[in-house]
């Protein structure tokens, strides 16, 4: 095995758990939580008790309604009496939150962590919970243009299509994968068989942006159990080993970049493939989650985690080569396309797919080739971050 | 949720619970379902007072008199529009100020349907990003200074076929007497034709 010279404690992940990823719970952020990790800590064969630090993300408190949010939903993770801290990067927590849990096991301040991700965006009612990004902007200089959310990746969208010379048809296929895929995914809310037609047919937001091209508002939460190696094989004969993380962040001047190519999600990629010991991803991963609110960022996210040449994820696309059974399964889960956007939950859904993938505990949704070394991407901020987190069997 | 308190439900949410469980990890609801289980309704009233900083307010008395400033990186070239008081990629004070150009051109462009609160608009927006000129500057596509804003005299055709891509614009400006130091001293960017 090879030594990993940023290790004190090489760290495993021994399980995961997700609750329905809906448009509306019942549930509140707390019982979330609850159900999230009761789930994670059963498959890991532990309970609440064995944990020594709960690591938390969520998206802006704005749509949960409470401020300080982290603190009111933590006791639904077994808090009590424990260290716990919540991350917040944007659209990139969720996968933040397993980098932030990696550290505190791989330094040896836990051994036992539980991750876990929430978001209860139905609280926010009137107006849509899209209302809430108009507070992202810069107040000065953007927001008294009046801005939605949408105009910000429409412009990256046309951006990369004039730049690398894809068309729409192409980057539908994307949502067609996805909602195909998470129809094989029990919690998914957004699962469908649908064509291209669908997608270009579907109402035009901003153009380029049709609704079928953006994932869905969410209730969900996630959570996964991380434990040192020397703890490891207590719980689990499969511990899946974090063998890289990776974060970048860039300025939130957007409008002063090329939009075509995400640097920043190229550097975090970087990052995590040198702790990995990743030379060429192309070859080396063999499965991947990267981050999919839009259709187009699953290929915008997939070059700049060098997982396709620049301007040639569509083409791979096109050819099959993402598909569940194709050479590079992108997005087994459905991706947010297809499950839902439960902004930090999401993220974190993707690492749990990650880990069930490589552990071979897919179901319906296992990647048909064999599978060693997976990745999952998040992205956020104002356009500006990048999170990655390799995991390996 | 105890028994006792699961009686106090309706027959209907009691259906709705039952299904719940922690097998399903999560009970779904219907949007009448979910309305009536609303139990509070809050809408947090708040006014924020933004104060321009320095580098913005020197912005925007320039907008009020038709004009664009910038500052400059004298170690990486970079202009910032809008100002910065730092150079956030050589991490250096920021001092010399710059006339950039009401005209540049079109690096990308769209057609917004919907408002910022996501309600439908009578007639669609355009919104560009435009890398300004900078006389005697040079710039590489990844880093220049650009800025948001509306595009006007262009139709959402020439958006969706990509014409208005590198498009020439320039801004067009309020009358002096209606300008108030704000980014909408600039009505929006024209398209410069023939």
């Amino acid at each position: 095995m090879r030594f990993n010279i940023y290790v004190k404690n090489r760290v495993a992940v021994v399980g995961a758990g997700l609750t329905l990823f809906r448009r509306r719970l019942l549930e509140t952020p707390q019982e979330m939580v609850w159900i999230a990790s009761k789930k994670a800590l059963e498959q890991a064969n532990m309970d609440f008790r064995d944990i020594d630090c709960v690591i938390s993300g969520s998206a802006p408190d704005t749509f949960d309604g409470v401020h300080m949010k982290g603190e009111y939903y933590s006791e639904g993770a077994g808090s009590y009496g424990k260290l716990h801290f919540r991350v917040f990067v944007g659209g990139g927590t969720g996968v933040f939150v397993p980098v932030a849990g990696w550290w505190m096991v791989a330094s040896g301040l836990c051994k036992k962590a539980l991750i876990v991700a929430e978001e209860k965006m139905s609280s926010a009612a009137d107006p849509h919970p899209q209302a809430v990004f108009r507070h992202i902007w810069d107040p000065l200089i953007e927001k008294p243009l009046n801005p939605n959310l949408i105009w910000i990746f429409a412009l990256e969208m046309h951006r990369y299509m004039h730049k690398c010379g894809v068309s729409k048809e192409d980057i539908a296929l994307v949502a067609v994968k996805n909602k195909a895929n998470a129809l094989d995914n029990p919690i998914a809310q957004a699962a469908a068989k649908i064509t291209v037609e669908d997608v270009l047919k579907s109402e035009p937001l901003v153009y380029p942006v049709n609704r079928l091209d953006i994932s869905p508002v969410s209730d969900g939460a996630g959570a996964l159990v991380m434990v040192s190696e020397d703890v490891a094989r207590r719980y689990t004969d499969t511990p899946i080993w974090v063998e890289g993380v990776g974060f970048a962040l860039d300025t939130t001047s957007w409008t002063n970049r090329e939009l075509a190519f995400p640097v920043y999600v190229k550097t975090a990629a970087e990052m995590a493939y040198r702790m990995a010991g990743i030379e060429n991803p192309m070859k080396q991963i063999d499965v991947a989650e990267p981050y999919d609110p839009f259709d187009y960022k699953e290929l915008h996210h997939m070059e700049g985690l060098g997982l396709a040449p620049r301007c040639k994820a569509a083409e791979l696309t096109k050819g099959g080569v993402t598909q569940r059974d194709g050479d590079l399964p992108i997005n087994p889960s459905g991706g947010l396309l297809g499950v839902g956007n439960p902004i930090a939950a999401a993220g974190l859904m993707k690492v749990a797919e990650i880990f069930w993938q490589l552990r071979g505990e897919a179901g319906k949704r296992q990647v048909r080739k064999p599978v060693y070394t997976g990745l999952a991407q998040a992205w956020g901020d104002l356009m500006q971050i990048g999170t990655v987190i390799i995991l390996r069997r | 949720m105890g028994r006792s308190d699961a009686n106090r439900y309706s027959n209907h949410f009691k259906e709705v619970i039952k299904l719940s469980s922690y097998l399903f990890g999560g009970t779904p609801l219907k949007e009448e379902d979910f309305k009536k289980l609303v139990r509070e309704i809050m809408k947090p009233k708040a006014r924020y007072s933004v104060s321009a900083g320095q580098a913005y307010s020197r912005f925007f008395e320039g907008l009020k008199q038709g004009k664009i400033y910038g500052t400059y990186c004298e170690e990486c070239g970079m202009v910032y529009v809008p100002p910065k008081i730092y150079c956030p990629f050589c991490f250096k004070q920021l001092d010399k100020w710059i006339d950039v150009k009401d005209e540049g051109k079109v690096i990308s462009a769209v057609v917004s349907y919907y408002s910022a609160t996501l309600e439908k608009l009578e007639k669609p927006e355009i919104i560009g990003v435009i890398k300004l000129d900078v006389p005697g500057k040079h710039f590489t596509s990844y880093r220049f200074p650009g800025i948001l804003h509306r595009l006007c005299n262009v139709s959402p055709e020439e958006v969706i076929n990509q014409s208005i891509f590198d498009a020439r614009v320039k801004a067009r400006w309020k009358p002096p007497e209606e300008r108030i130091g704000d980014i909408n001293d600039i009505e929006c960017f024209e398209v410069l034709r023939g």
